[in-house]
């Protein structure tokens, strides 16, 4: 690869150089320039008015991140195991949501949760709200889910679990049974087989599946303005405002992007270093 | 120690084990052989505990296990394919059923390192599985499964991915590891010479029925049946009548021989195995027959003889030329009498010669990848 590259890799490495280098070099340029086009080390700065912004992504990410594994796992791993016929209906009941678009799946989860949406007016319909007052003498005409950061992570891991479903499952399904017969035939039950051979060895399917959920979580910003109202502001949304909004300053944007994008890749390296020897987990 | 009553398999209707009645002894090296698709795979699972049988009962030192789940069996087992544990080393691999017997970790260590020398796998114990050839892997099964000291091992076509020199060597070896341990081997494979080399019993199957149970030299030497003596080693097998005690009818003439024991002129029979035919000159033979094909094998001539429309293959070291006329003539006791079975008429000829002795040899190893499709 060093020394000779095929022929047919020079349109693939060229495309990298345009799409993917280039404006990896303009944002960390434009991360040290001041509004003059100066060398500045000021926009990082300035971010350190934004730290709680930084907290808040990361903590939302890890907790979407972490339901999303947690439900993630058991539904593929019992996915698996069932038939083959009803592995593939479930495999298209996963990827639907995924074939209609973002921002509409992402709406129609606000008519869902307003305040006067299909949700309150559900448990107004059986009772819950009342009840809910009569036991705490609270007052409420509905219970506020919009707007709140719960709001958002149910965003996120709605939004981003097909991701971790599905690298999961295709490890868990590729495992060679004979390895589960060869572990029971050595004394493990059924749950010590899962816990020394199905789940060490489904680890890179984890670890990929953390990375395609983390990510695009961390760095969001249509769920957090549309659950979040706004009013819970995530890395996203101060990026974007950097560019589109009247904060205007592109300097600014590049640098936060540069920090977020390091403490990601710091982060994914650590978890690879955590799976290291269960073959090379997938980055991205 | 282990039996095997009335069992009878069935997939979708299928009969895949018929009645097997088996017993096996401590200590005792017990060979199931047979083509691919016999039962002799079911036959192992279900003695493992990974198949349940339809009818009959598996008793195991006179206590019913038909219920009883692998983990819970004093029985393990080495894979087809090995199913050593990608993500643990040697070390861990073996030691992989103390750990979860919960064994002190000297202990572990003392008996992983033992095993290890037992299968000379000494100085492997960090290595990698995909760092290992294939001999190596097979030898990491077997070192996994006895390191639990069990009472019996299954060994589902071990050697079948091994090169011809590795599966010899290994031949040798697991025979001097079950004499060392003096544990009860149970070994699946389709490879006769296999079965013979190792084994104290051999039992031959096909159809999912047991076709004979007997020490290698009785199988070899006094085959049930046409299946059996076809498919251990080469046979004439001819259509023959039984005169009286010791004298065979065949080819209109009757022939010496030293079995006994069928109704007067009852159709059998015959088999003889190619290397007890003698060529001699065409005035001293019993039969006289013309040679259609001769190859050279390295320790002996593979000949066919035209006799009579039928063509024996004979084992010699004499060379003959094709298209000479040979005198052939059998001892007594080359005879060996079978009664007629459902399997007569079927094997023993060898008219196609030249075409199906090519194939046999080509089949073999692509049999052993296919493995069984039980």
């Amino acid at each position: 690869m060093k020394n000779k590259l095929s022929r047919f890799a020079v349109p693939y490495v060229v495309w990298m150089a345009i799409f993917v280098v280039a404006p990896i070099v303009i944002m960390v340029i434009y991360a040290f320039q001041d509004a003059a086009g100066g060398f500045t080390l000021g926009n990082f700065v300035k971010m350190g008015g934004y730290g709680e912004v930084f907290v808040r992504s990361f903590k939302l990410a890890i907790i979407a991140t972490i339901i999303c594994l947690l439900v993630g796992y058991p539904v593929s791993y019992w996915m698996s195991r069932e038939k083959a016929s009803f592995q593939r209906v479930a495999m298209v009941l996963i990827m639907l949501p995924m074939w209609m678009n973002f921002l509409l799946r992402t709406y129609s989860w606000m008519t869902i949760l307003e305040n006067n949406g299909l949700l309150n007016q559900f448990f107004q319909k059986i009772g819950l709200i009342s009840l809910y007052n009569n036991l705490t003498g609270s007052d409420l005409a509905y219970f506020p889910m919009m707007n709140t950061q719960g709001a958002v992570v149910l965003g996120m891991v709605y939004n981003y679990l097909p991701f971790m479903i599905l690298p999961i499952y295709s490890v868990i399904v590729k495992l060679d049974y004979s390895l589960l017969e060869a572990a029971r035939d050595l004394g493990a039950n059924s749950v010590t087989v899962f816990r020394k051979v199905i789940l060490p060895l489904s680890l890179p399917g984890v670890l990929s599946g953390i990375t395609m959920v983390f990510v695009p979580s961390v760095s969001t910003f249509a769920i957090s303005q549309m659950l979040g109202g706004g009013t819970e502001m995530l890395l996203g949304d101060l990026i974007e405002r950097q560019f589109l909004g009247g904060a205007y300053n592109p300097q600014l944007g590049a640098a936060i992007s540069l920090v977020m994008m390091i403490i990601v890749v710091v982060c994914m390296l650590v978890m690879n270093r955590f799976g290291e020897g269960e073959e090379q987990a997938v980055m991205l | 120690m282990i039996r095997l009553h009335d069992l009878c398999m069935a997939f979708d209707d299928e009969l895949v084990l018929d009645h097997i009645n088996l017993y096996i002894n401590d200590s005792e090296f017990l060979t199931l052989l047979g083509p691919s698709g016999c039962g002799k795979t079911t036959t192992l699972r279900i003695i493992g505990g990974f198949t349940t049988p339809t009818s009959g009962d598996v008793t195991f030192d006179g206590v019913r296990i038909n219920d009883v789940p692998p983990h819970k069996r004093q029985i393990n087992t080495v894979f087809q394919k090995y199913a050593l544990f990608p993500h643990l080393d040697v070390f861990e691999n073996v030691a992989f059923g103390l750990r979860i017997a919960k064994v002190p970790e000297a202990e572990v260590t003392e008996r992983v390192t033992e095993m290890l020398e037992v299968v000379s796998l000494k100085g492997f114990e960090r290595r990698h599985i995909d760092q290992l050839s294939g001999g190596q892997q097979q030898r990491v099964a077997i070192a996994r499964a006895l390191v639990n000291r069990p009472k019996v091992l299954l060994l589902d076509e071990p050697l079948g991915a091994l090169d011809l020199r590795l599966r010899k060597d290994m031949q040798i070896e697991l025979k001097r590891i079950q004499q060392q341990m003096g544990i009860t081997f149970i070994y699946v494979t389709h490879d006769q010479e296999e079965a013979l080399t190792m084994s104290d019993t051999v039992v031959v199957m096909d159809k999912g029925r047991i076709q004979q149970i007997g020490t290698p030299e009785d199988i070899y030497n006094e085959p049930k049946n046409a299946f059996v003596a076809d498919f251990i080693g080469e046979s004439n097998i001819l259509n023959g009548t039984m005169v009286r005690d010791g004298v065979v009818r065949m080819y209109r003439r009757e022939f010496p021989c030293v079995d006994g024991g069928f109704a007067p002129n009852e159709p059998v029979d015959v088999v003889i195995r190619p290397e007890d035919i003698d060529i001699v000159p065409v005035e001293q033979g019993q039969l006289v027959g013309t040679v259609t094909n001769v190859t050279f094998k390295g320790m002996q001539y593979d000949i066919i003889v035209d006799l009579g429309g039928f063509k024996w293959l004979i084992q010699t070291t004499d060379h003959s030329p094709v298209g000479a006329q040979v005198g052939v003539k059998i001892d007594p006791e080359g005879f060996h009498i079978m009664k007629k079975s459902e399997y007569s008429g079927m094997f023993g000829d060898y008219s196609s010669y030249s075409e199906e002795y090519e194939e046999l040899g080509a089949a073999a190893p692509d049999e052993e990848e296919s493995g069984d499709e039980e």
